[in-house]
């Protein structure tokens, strides 16, 4: 067939979900259409969904794993509300994702796995493919299976090798329904799999064969085209979270000139910044792999204490566990940043989900009067910036800081415009190398503006002196009971956490003239926000918007902004914590909007949302 | 502040201008005069010594070490100064710790810090009780031991300190007593110069909460005939005139009267064995309840350290790689223009 015959429909966004057993590889063929579609210049967004049982039985409903990507001709905030394009390779696929696909959506369907065992499992009393109920839908059944044995046998791969190759041929198809450059794909699987010839062979044809299927069969005869995304100009890399994060660290540490020592032990979803940091062992940074969360962050303040750049990554629980060191950091004043990439809790919670719940626990999880920093993370392409934001703070203010990201942040994928490295802030600091009284060194004299104490590292002759856990005396940081003394230190430590409010921008808002509701909002949920944003705007409706990096100290006049306003509407993944923090600063009225799911928000719930407020 | 580019020599030098705070009599005094004197005796710059401790007693140290120092939470100096002496090759990093700091709460820490080889030397003051919260039993408690917390007696079995380190495998680890100074001396001096972590337990007396708990071996009358001083490549034996000795058999260390098996059939200590497990035995002599105590340097044996090993990965990848280059990293995942 002439592949002209073709009908071609140009969108401008599209969402295709990849869904099947978590041993199919859907994450790396979600992974890979991506890539091919950044390539292409798409704007994009992605959203793996794994299970967080290590191998739940295949067929499964708990066993689905599904990756989500969306691709535009324009900049794009989410990774797509529901999918236009739903590929299932099993039936428990197909029913754990149903539910999410866009009316009149597409299915692509492995019809070989719809066998009785298989719907039963997943709980289908009669074939969906065959009994009518997708009707509502564009159902393509393709016979993946077969079509991969056949397509892989000049490989030379025998046995049960044969059918993993099969995720390769779903994104064959996908391919070349979404036009998709193959290049990309081709040289991946070269890179991958080219020490080991047949399975290379096997993946390559899949491939194409998933490719030439759609070209040559007729009920694939409509394609989409989703044309380049007019981007500002520039150079993009495609970036997940956890991946900008990691560099951001390494681009910390030649920012301040420091070493870095980044000390963690593995948890989901925080786990991707230890594998990155280690993998680069000649940008000179020590990765330690510690014992438990206790001793990453005791190694990490140790090294701080020795004059290196302290990093320690964790999830939420893993914070819970730092709580003791984190407070140790705040009174002995050393730099420390500490990055909590959130999931659902408590406990064990939702291990590979995302949740905001973390931020209470940032602000004042540890014992005593100990307050410190906290810097959130926007989005993937924010993470570089902000992870190096959050280290400017802790090494000019000599405090612990709290960096938050989330599993949403950290896992997901968009397009990362390069920054001009020739433009990272200085952020180097001076060691204490002198005394600073009459011949005498005061490890705790402040610095008058910033409230600092001089950091005078081991090694440094005639400055040695000892910090510690117990209440130090104002100046010589000797250790002191008395009263009036423990309430100075109290409050100067306070006072230099709340001065970092003056070295901080303001916040802008993003207001429409006369608007009276203000949506304001923290971390991973920037995109639904802003999307559900547009889309009032684009019903003719007027709206403010704010989103906070600096959760403490608050930007200086963010209580005037929250005052201004008759509504101020905050939607968060917890039960209300910037809510809260709001409400307590400021006395205002905020209303809360919270989910609780695991899941990020919809631009669609934040904007039904923000039209029962604007009209109550 | 005096200038210390010059080598100390006085154990003044070494004294912090903080007042020493332990009850009259405790043994963490003659241990304190120990640590200055043998620093003094170094060919080290007090700049270059760090001391981290935990939450004890013994914990209160670093402050009275006019060195740099830390006291920091419960248990967990080793990790902090691991993090410190993988930074930071070039200090002395000690550790000073007790037994329920090292042994309970920070358990875990301990025998990782060993399992790693980090150059680290860690002094555990073992009393055998908990003196900072006033007396209750510790791990190393005997059992049966009552006490605030224990009233009948304490059920726990007890950790024998050295037994643990040997069997996270440490690199060297060695025991002595406060009471003797120049013994005390001595396994500094030989902690000190081994490459890697270094672990000695000091018995040492809380004459408030478990006086006298090591009379045995410290005593005039009973000393001669409870201690036995382990010499490398020397056949082990102890009492009057070396009457007594030890005999391995199936891996066991046994007491023997040297006269009825001979001489020749006495174990030979080899601190360098490549295998613990003789050392291992030797800890066993004294343990649960009670029994011939047995001194000096168990283990010595080198191994590479963590710090240099990861030295080396830096240096070999950037020999093999280049120095990082950030602007390369960042493009590594491949990368596309957008045209303005």
């Amino acid at each position: 067939m002439d592949p002209t015959d073709n009908q071609v429909e140009t969108v401008h966004t599209a969402a295709i979900r990849f869904a099947g057993d978590s041993g199919d590889g859907m994450q790396v063929v979600g992974a890979r259409f991506t890539d091919a579609s950044a390539i292409f210049g798409n704007d994009l967004s992605t959203f793996p969904n794994f299970p967080a049982e290590i191998r739940a039985p295949a067929g499964t409903l708990p066993g689905v794993s599904s990756f989500q990507v969306h691709i535009a001709d324009r900049d794009i905030l989410t990774p797509g509300d529901q999918p236009d394009v739903l590929v299932v390779m099993n039936p428990a696929a197909l029913k754990a994702n149903l539910s999410d696909l866009a009316p009149a959506g597409t299915i692509v369907a492995n019809s070989d796995a719809f066998i009785d065992r298989n719907l039963e499992k997943a709980g289908y009393d009669t074939n969906p493919l065959e009994d009518g109920s997708l009707d509502a839908y564009r159902l393509l059944s393709v016979p993946m299976e077969e079509l991969t044995k056949t397509a892989v046998e000049k490989s030379g791969l025998k046995g049960r090798g044969v059918l993993r190759s099969k995720n390769f041929f779903a994104l064959g198809l996908m391919a070349w329904m979404f036009n998709r450059p193959l290049d990309p794909t081709l040289e991946w699987i070269d890179k991958k799999f080219g020490r080991d010839e047949e399975v290379r062979a096997a993946n390559e044809m899949a491939f194409r064969a998933g490719y030439h299927l759609g070209e040559t069969t007729e009920m694939f005869r409509h394609t989409y085209a989703v044309q380049p995304a007019k981007l500002p100009a520039g150079t993009y890399t495609n970036v997940t979270g956890n991946q900008a994060l990691a560099w951001g660290i390494i681009a910390a540490g030649q920012a301040a000139r420091l070493p870095v020592m980044y000390a963690s032990y593995p948890i989901t979803p925080a786990s991707d910044i230890l594998h990155e940091l280690a993998r680069h062992r000649n940008f000179g940074v020590r990765t330690l792999q510690a014992e438990d969360e206790i001793a990453a962050v005791g190694a990490a303040l140790g090294a701080s204490f020795g004059g290196h750049l302290g990093v320690t990554g964790t999830s939420g629980p893993g914070v819970a566990l730092k709580s003791e060191t984190i407070s140790l950091g705040v009174m002995m004043e050393l730099p420390l940043l500490v990055i909590d990439v959130q999931r659902g809790g408590p406990s064990t919670g939702l291990p590979t989900k995302t949740e905001q719940a973390d931020l209470l626990m940032a602000m004042h999880g540890r014992h005593g009067e100990a307050p410190l920093p906290i810097v959130a993370i926007a989005s993937p392409s924010d993470a570089f910036e902000t992870t190096i934001e959050a280290v400017r703070l802790a090494l000019k203010y000599m405090t612990p800081v709290m960096l938050m990201s989330d599993g949403y942040i950290g896992t997901s994928a968009e397009p990362w415009r390069l920054p001009d490295l020739e433009q990272l802030p200085d952020i180097s600091v001076r060691f204490a190398t002198e005394t600073n009284a009459n011949g005498e060194f005061l490890p705790y004299l402040r610095d008058e503006k910033t409230l600092a104490r001089p950091w005078a590292v081991p090694g440094t002759a005639g400055l040695e002196h000892r910090i510690g856990g117990l209440e130090k005396e104002d100046g010589t940081g000797n250790v002191s009971y008395n009263p009036a003394n423990h309430e100075k230190m109290t409050m100067l430590r306070e006072q230099k956490i709340a001065r970092i409010a003056d070295d901080i921008p303001e916040i802008v808002v993003d207001s429409d003239e006369g608007a009276d509701v203000l949506v304001i909002g923290w971390g991973s949920c920037y995109g639904a926000i802003l999307a559900g944003v547009r889309r009032v705007r684009g019903r003719g409706m007027k709206v403010a918007r704010v989103h906070l990096r600096y959760l403490n100290p608050f930007p200086k006049n963010l209580g005037e902004i929250v005052s201004g306003y008759r509504k101020v509407l905050v939607p968060e993944l917890n039960r209300g914590h910037l809510w809260r923090m709001l409400r307590a600063d400021f006395l205002v009225d905020a209303i809360r909007y919270s989910k609780v799911q695991g899941q990020p928000f919809k631009a669609s719930e934040i904007e039904a949302k923000l039209m029962e407020t604007i009209e109550s | 502040m005096t200038d210390t580019t010059a080598t100390e020599h006085s154990r003044q030098d070494w004294q912090s201008d903080q007042e020493v705070r332990w009850c009259p009599g405790c043994g963490d005094y003659t241990i304190l005069a120990a640590v200055q004197n043998f620093m003094a005796d170094l060919d080290v710059k007090r700049e270059e010594v760090v001391f981290v401790s935990g939450i004890g007693c013994a914990s209160r140290f670093p402050y009275y070490m006019n060195t740099y120092g830390m006291h920091s939470i419960h248990g967990r100096a080793p990790a902090i100064a691991s993090g410190l002496a993988v930074a930071r090759p070039d200090l002395s990093v000690w550790v000073v710790t007790g037994d329920g700091d090292a042994l309970s709460i920070g358990g875990n820490h301990l025998i990782h810090t060993l399992r790693r080889n980090i150059n680290i030397k860690i002094l555990l003051f073992n009393n055998q009780i908990y003196g900072l919260t006033k007396g209750q039993y510790s791990p190393t408690s005997e059992q049966g031991k009552k006490t605030t917390s224990s009233p009948w007696g304490s059920i726990d079995f007890p950790f024998n300190p050295v037994s643990l380190a040997l069997g996270a495998e440490a690199t060297f680890v060695a025991r002595t007593v406060d009471m003797d100074r120049a013994h005390t001396q001595d396994m500094l001096q030989q902690a000190y110069e081994h490459k890697g972590s270094a672990f000695v337990e000091i018995y040492q007396n809380c004459n408030v909460f478990n006086d006298k708990a090591f009379i045995k071996l410290t005593g005039r009358d009973e000393r001669e005939i409870n201690r036995i001083d382990l010499e490398h490549g020397k056949p082990v034996v102890f009492g009057p005139d070396d009457q007594w000795g030890v005999v391995m058999e199936g891996g066991t260390a046994r007491v023997v009267d040297v006269s009825a098996v001979g001489i020749d059939k006495i174990h030979v200590h080899d601190a360098t064995a490549d295998s613990p497990a003789a050392a291992f035995a030797l800890s066993r002599l004294n343990h649960n309840p009670v029994g011939p105590t047995p001194v000096g340097v168990f283990r010595r044996r080198p191994r590479t350290t963590y710090e240099t090993t990861l030295q080396q990965q830096i240096h070999d990848s950037q020999a093999s790689r280049g120095p990082g280059d950030l602007a390369r990293l960042i493009a590594s995942t491949g990368t596309w223009d957008v045209k303005g």
